[in-house]
């Protein structure tokens, strides 16, 4: 036995969904375990199921001793749930033992054990070699037998002999006022005490479970949800996820060729959580229709929980935009799961989202819309639980999209739940009130891991879906619909205008070419006729030049020769 | 010893009939000495009040352990009066002479 501290704690496994991932692994193997809570939280289920998971996963049989409930009351209680108790009670696999004390029928007469219970349990171990016990609940005793001394005693040598059976046992226990349990059993049953829950918040019921502690290991310690339902127990081990996800690089389309222009030509990525929020009307619930209707004829699988319209409705709306829900529907490529908020707690439907989506299997999920879930202040509590959907589905690489509807007052970019870091791809959608209008606007707030458009598209829900239009941007503001209209009608005016101007001016400056070209001709044609008239008054000067010189040579001659060499130094002396 | 017992037992039980047979069940783990203490006085009552009109069965749950749940044994030892009606079971090692009439019904619970 000592040895069991030193290696790890051995544990067997209850096959109850989720309850063995908290615990890593189970309750602890041949060690009897205290589950305990109030009235009708699901002790006795509990302790069914881990006996009948016991019998059908890991063939370990197992005895169910009841102090409350008889035989048949239980075989017909766990039905509705889906085991066949008296199928296994036939096959030898569970041996069911009701223990019925009557205060009255009995009289203390002196000293006396409980041995005839260690006995009649010894039997039902041995007879089907039971490896689980479940008693359920012992404290019956303390009402029935009036010793509590003598009871006191013989609980804690039937635990101690439960230990050296070597059974892996569960020992349920009513919740008393300060204590665990009523008696106190938590005193006895020390390795591992389980406490569930059953709360009522405003008007709506949570099951939780703790593991109040679990000797010699580790173990998850917060409050867990856990659901009853047609499958029996399912507890969530949500917050033992973590923030490492598998990342694909896969893009998906989101059904609106222009909104996937605006996400990098390509969509979304694949198991990335999209957020569309906006004011009411605006085009939400278009948007994750678009979504849902590309995806299912890629073939695909669509889970799409409604949380304000029921299925039919919103299959009559979306077909008013041109997209056929139902036809989806009956391939069995679209889930329609349409609850009310308030139907219940927020940890149930976490728990729903949970089962349906392991149901399901789908590859896109759509939550329409959130917000309703924020009604009261439970803010905190409405946001960690999307923590732990987008978490659950990033884990399985599903795509999400929620809606949420944002108040006109708010802060556009403040989604209704604060949900906003938890999203991948952020896509607002807003109403721009213009000249008697309303108009819807659409942005990518963020989008990570994409180069998105910055750009504000004008939405237009069409009777062929939703088509998005570039919108105006000027001086004036974001411009949309007949504003838009107008504001581009005026523009075109402009652009005319300019190009008639340009035109104009063309002609001005050619009709200016042509005027100098001819003032140049004309200078040109007066040029010449000065040119010739001076090139004549030259010939003329020159002519008169070598007639004076012809006449200065003969004159010389005339006079006579002596005087040739002065001639020739006047000569020298003009020129 | 009749007398004494008819007057005590005045509109409760009546012992002293022919017809009447006591049928009492012991059931007891073993010889261990709370059985045997018991068994010693069971058979000391019946003998001083049932006029020899009763059989004692013991049961030994440690050989018979399938037995014990018929009877929805608990505690140990145990005597249940199967006759007559209706069953009654008492607890103990019967030492408390007084609080086994009463819960033979053989005096009436004060």
């Amino acid at each position: 036995m000592d040895n069991d501290f030193i290696k790890a704690l051995p544990k067997s496994l209850t096959g109850i969904d989720g309850f063995d991932e908290i615990t890593l692994g189970g309750l602890p193997k041949g060690r009897p375990t205290l589950v305990c809570g109030a009235a009708g939280c699901g002790k006795t289920l509990f302790g069914i199921e881990f006996l009948v998971r016991g019998v059908t996963q890991f063939d370990e049989p197992g005895v169910f001793m009841s102090f409350e409930e008889t035989k048949e009351e239980l075989v017909t209680n766990v039905a509705s749930l889906g085991f066949d108790l008296q199928d296994l009670i036939d096959k030898k696999k569970i041996a069911l033992d009701h223990v019925h004390i009557e205060r009255s029928e009995i009289e203390e007469t002196g000293e006396y054990d409980l041995e005839g219970l260690f006995i009649r349990l010894g039997y039902a171990i041995d007879s089907i070699g039971a490896k689980r016990v479940v008693l359920d609940t012992i404290e019956s005793l303390f009402s029935g037998l009036p010793n509590q001394l003598i009871l006191r005693a013989e609980l804690r040598r039937l635990f101690r002999w439960l230990k050296n059976k070597g059974v892996t046992a569960i020992i349920t226990g009513e919740r008393g006022d300060d204590t665990l349990t009523r008696q106190g059993l938590e005193e006895y049953v020390s390795d591992c005490v389980i406490f569930l829950d059953h709360r009522v918040n405003e008007q709506t019921s949570t099951r939780r479970l703790r593991i109040v502690k679990y000797r010699g290991t580790v173990h998850g310690t917060n409050e867990y949800p856990f659901l009853i339902d047609e499958s029996g127990f399912s507890v969530l081990p949500v917050t033992s996820l973590g923030l490492n996800h598998i990342v694909s690089n896969e893009r998906i389309p989101s059904g609106i060729p222009a909104l996937d222009k605006m996400l990098e030509g390509k969509g979304y990525y694949r198991g990335s959580t999209v957020l569309v929020s906006g004011t009411a009307g605006v085009g939400k619930t278009s948007i994750a229709a678009h979504f849902a209707e590309a995806a299912c004829k890629r073939g695909e699988r669509v889970l799409y929980f409604c949380f304000e319209e029921s299925p039919n409705q919103l299959i009559r709306n979306m077909l008013s935009i041109g997209i056929d829900l139902e036809t989806l529907q009956q391939k069995n490529l679209l889930k329609f799961q349409a609850t009310r908020p308030t139907f219940y707690g927020l940890e149930m439907h976490l728990a729903v989202t949970h089962k349906a989506v392991k149901a399901f299997k789908p590859d896109i999920v759509i939550f329409d819309p959130i917000n309703t879930f924020a009604i009261s202040d439970k803010e905190m509590e409405v946001k960690t639980m999307f923590m732990r959907i987008v978490d659950f589905l990033k884990a399985n690489q599903i795509t999400a999209l929620f809606t949420s509807l944002t108040s006109n007052k708010s802060i556009l970019e403040n989604s209704a739940v604060g949900l906003s870091s938890l999203i991948d791809t952020h896509i607002l959608l807003r109403d721009i009130e213009l000249n008697g209008e309303l108009n819807r606007g659409m942005y990518v707030l963020k989008s990570r891991g994409m180069a998105n458009s910055n750009q504000i598209r004008e939405f237009i829900l069409t009777g062929e879906g939703v088509e998005l239009r570039e919108v105006y941007i000027g001086a004036k503001g974001v411009l949309t619909g007949s504003a838009r209209i107008a504001q581009e009608a005026n523009e075109n005016a402009d652009l005319l205008n300019h190009e008639k101007e340009i035109e104009r001016k063309k002609r001005e400056l050619d009709r200016k070419r042509k005027i100098i070209e001819t003032q140049i001709a004309a200078l040109h044609a007066e040029f010449g006729a000065e040119e010739s008239e001076a090139i004549l008054m030259i010939e003329i000067e020159q002519d008169k030049l070598r007639r004076l010189k012809q006449d200065k040579i003969e004159m010389a001659k005339s006079r006579n020769v002596i005087t040739d060499n002065r001639t020739v130094n006047n000569r020298r002396g003009i020129l | 010893m009749t007398g004494n017992s008819e007057l005590k037992t005045k509109g409760v039980n009546q012992v002293d009939t022919e017809s009447d047979l006591w049928v009492l069940r012991l059931y007891v783990a073993g010889q261990s000495p709370k059985a045997m203490t018991a068994l010693k006085n069971l058979k000391m009552i019946c003998e001083e009040q049932l006029n020899g009109k009763f059989t004692i069965e013991v049961i030994d749950l440690l050989i018979n352990p399938q037995l014990g749940a018929d009877d929805q044994i608990l505690a140990l030892p145990t005597l249940v009066r199967k006759l007559p009606v209706p069953v009654r079971k008492i607890i103990g090692d019967l030492s408390n002479t007084e609080r086994v009439l009463v819960g033979l019904d053989l005096l009436p619970y004060k």
